[in-house]
């Protein structure tokens, strides 16, 4: 069984990018990972089962963990993949996700004191998020270095929404307004999408019910 | 001398024990540098499964550090440091209670935390958050670190890697680090902790662990002199299986909540072989123990989670059963789980003192790039509590070495300390892959000198030959990355040929008996030519637990 995986590459940021194909045998339980690996090819990876985010792309058209995409599931002999398209190339499908991070930071999400202990199953739910983008790529309204920073802004203040004291509850509520709620346009686009398989439609609910309308109980 | 308003700590790697090391520095006003090739989200880290340990004795049995302290030394067949170990195990409840109040959203039941059964524990010690404790406590400590980046008090360096210390004087004077989005070097001053992680990339696709842990920063560190101890012992993990590219882990918390391993005998049924030869616990023994009892068995072995209860899959391990499902595609509520042991976690490493002080001066290390806690054979929970608390150990080291002026000031380095650093070229895959499957026939679960001595050989002629055939023998560059990783494998090879008895995690044919004349520490280390040997004897007083 073989595969031709066209790939969109590109020698760094600021040169032309141009296709490639490699042809790739692959066995059953193959993945776009398992195919990369053995590539000259700059992409970035680590865990391999998808419980780090390092191998987001975009794969025949959609955002994807390659680790998390088998060969054997995708239509047709050609398998295109291209780097995610929000973020600055840095070579070939190696992305820049940097403003992901600064945007946390913006939002200052950490605690000034003590937690809260409580509601640590939606924490915990929360805590899944591993920072890939995938929900950004296919979201209409973020672009990189922009004020909205998405579900993957919005996964990390609904830790702190609910586990933060008293007393920075409102500045998070601020922040949680101006980077995620302003911003989201509800086409919940990136429903489908999130590779850790966060219930992001029931987290937005409760996160918007705390944040926008101060209703912390029903976190 | 300098005082801490104008020093800056490297930190390498940005797992937990480097966040750990970060934030102990940051929080005592110490500025950090935090280098890693990836952001934290990636770090091997967020695989960890099981849990932390700490004698936090809410489960109503009466626990205490004692046997925390206990079970570690035990588990750890008396090999580890003993007074490093009593201040892991005295502190682990307030690492676990500290981290609780970042908020970390640990299991509970009625407001209070809960915590389960773990290998080669006699007590319920064990703090978790479903089979994702590692990710839930790298997003509690990224976002302490956060908070002092804020304030530039740690300054992130993500996409850099670690090539070289600047070893000035005999102090550790800096480090060089290359860009990997810019292709630059730079060095940068003050002292150093690694937290690099264990040397996965040195068994490639036959570990738990992530890609970006290639093990170069070991290898390159221990060409460059630092003593390294204890490599033979290296940790299979009972349950794992093969998935494209490396091994998936199945946490022992399956079988903290119940899981049995078994085998079909020939007439179908099953065979409970660990609980018929330990009793009731068996399958809760330590995990060299089971892990060699698979290997002598060598029959396919399942782990039976379908007794488990509906609500402990819910509640405690649902994460587990997806991974299961989606890698696997078997229904473990439904079907036993075929398993088998692999690569986990490396005991040995960088050889660290008390203080995580390792050799040189204003060179630390900590986590599981260091040899610290663990002696023979790691118990489960505790690396995540030995990757913290041995961060913030060596944190607090640095801060006092500081304080006590104990850096001479070797001299900042500058560009002229930049030296090239090359890395393994497509000409050299073949002879570094040759150098890899040796090594990992060597150090399988169940070991022999001639085999040893055998895989030690081939490499050697296989390296000699690669320099002939390379022209390196008439002055043609052969990679610096390929020089230490060949080092370094000799090495490990070294560490488990001359440990001629079985203890822990090392397991020989040839030498099957525990042999009290090698209670020691074995330690390696590069003089420049070769490398040198020498098992440092554990006194006989410090046996650690009252006989």
């Amino acid at each position: 069984m073989k595969k031709v995986l066209h790939i969109r590459r590109q020698k760094a940021g600021d040169s032309n990018a141009y296709w490639e194909d490699f042809t790739y045998e692959y066995k059953e339980a193959d993945t776009v990972a398992t195919a990369l690996m053995t590539l000259p090819v700059v992409w970035e990876h680590s865990c391999l089962q998808k419980r780090c985010g390092a191998c987001a792309m975009v794969i025949n058209g959609t955002p994807h963990l390659a680790c998390d995409t088998c060969l054997s599931d995708l239509k047709g002999e050609r398998v295109v993949i291209e780097p995610l398209r929000k973020f600055p190339v840095v070579e070939d499908l190696l992305v820049d996700r940097s403003s992901m991070m600064n945007t946390l930071r913006e939002m200052e999400l950490w605690l000034n004191s003590d937690a809260v202990p409580d509601g640590e199953k939606t924490a915990f739910e929360a805590s899944k998020c591993l920072q890939c983008g995938l929900c950004l790529e296919v979201c209409p309204n973020f672009y990189a270095g922009g004020k909205f920073g998405g579900m993957a802004a919005m996964a990390p203040a609904v830790r702190f929404l609910n586990k933060a004291p008293k007393e920075q509850q409102p500045e998070l509520s601020r922040a949680y307004n101006k980077y995620v709620y302003e911003g989201c346009g509800k086409s919940l686009a990136c429903r489908n999408v999130c590779p850790a398989g966060i219930d992001i439609e029931k987290l937005l609910v409760k996160s918007s019910a705390a944040a926008v309308w101060k209703n912390f109980k029903n976190l | 001398m300098k005082n801490n308003t104008v020093i800056t700590v490297n930190v390498i790697g940005a797992g937990l024990a480097g966040l750990s090391a970060a934030r102990g520095l940051a929080k005592r006003g110490v500025k950090v540098r935090l280098f890693s090739v990836h952001s934290s989200e990636r770090a091997q880290s967020n695989l960890a499964e099981g849990g932390i340990n700490a004698s936090l004795d809410v489960m109503g049995e009466n626990d205490s550090w004692r046997e925390h302290f206990d079970d570690t030394m035990k588990g750890g067949c008396f090999l580890a440091d003993p007074e490093m170990v009593k201040e892991l195990t005295m502190n682990a409840p307030e690492v676990v209670m500290d981290l609780d109040r970042l908020g970390v959203p640990f299991h509970r039941e009625n407001g209070h935390i809960v915590q389960r059964n773990f290998g080669g524990q006699k007590k319920k010690r064990t703090a978790y958050a479903m089979s994702s404790t590692g990710r839930v406590l790298v997003a509690a400590l990224t976002d302490e670190v956060r908070k002092h980046e804020y304030s530039g008090c740690i300054k992130r360096y993500p996409h850099h890697r670690f090539e070289r210390i600047i070893i000035k004087n005999n102090e550790c004077a800096g480090v060089q680090i290359y860009d990997l989005y810019t292709h630059t070097r730079k060095v940068y001053e003050g002292p150093v902790i690694i937290a690099s992680g264990g040397f996965n990339g040195m068994f490639p696709g036959l570990t738990t662990g992530t890609t970006a842990n290639t093990g170069l920063a070991a290898a390159e560190l221990f060409s460059q002199g630092v003593e390294f101890a204890n490599l033979e012992f290296i940790q299979y993990h009972p349950t794992t299986t093969e998935i494209t590219g490396k091994r998936l882990l199945i946490s022992e918390a399956a079988r903290g909540e119940g899981g049995r391993l078994f085998y079909f005998k020939d007439d179908g049924s099953y065979c409970y072989f660990m609980e018929e030869k330990y009793g009731s616990g068996g399958n809760l023994m330590p995990r060299d123990v089971i892990s060699r009892e698979m290997a002598v068995l060598g029959r396919q072995v399942y782990l039976d989670l379908t007794k488990l209860t509906e609500d402990t899959w819910n509640d405690k391990l649902s994460d587990l059963r997806d991974e299961i499902m989606h890698y696997m595609s078997v229904d473990p509520k439904l079907e036993p789980v075929p398993v088998s042991p692999g690569i986990h976690y490396f005991m040995g490493g960088i050889r660290v003192d008390i203080g995580h002080r390792a050799g040189i001066a204003g060179l630390y290390a900590a986590g599981e790039c260091a040899c610290a806690y663990h002696g023979a054979n790691r118990l489960g929970g505790n690396s995540l509590l030995g990757a913290i608390y041995g961060g913030l150990r060596a944190a607090v080291s640095v801060v006092d070495d500081i304080a006590e002026g104990a850096f001479k000031g070797a001299g900042a380095p500058d560009n002229d300390d930049i030296a090239d650093f090359t890395y393994i070229a497509d000409s050299e895959a073949g002879i570094k892959s040759f150098m890899e499957n040796e090594l990992a026939n060597g150090l399988g679960i169940i070991r022999d000198g001639i085999k040893l001595q055998n895989a030690i050989d081939k490499i050697n002629a296989g390296f000699n030959d690669f320099l002939i055939e390379s022209g390196a023998d008439r002055g043609l560059a052969i990679s610096d990355e390929l020089m230490c990783r060949y080092r370094f494998t000799l090495a490990i090879l070294k560490s488990a040929l001359e440990r001629k008895e079985s203890r822990g995690a090392h397991t020989r044919r040839d030498y099957p008996k525990t042999l009290k004349e090698y209670r020691g520490t074995s330690v390696t280390r590069w003089n420049g030519s070769q490398i040198d040997y020498r098992l440092e004897i554990i006194p006989d007083s410090d046996t650690g637990v009252e006989d």
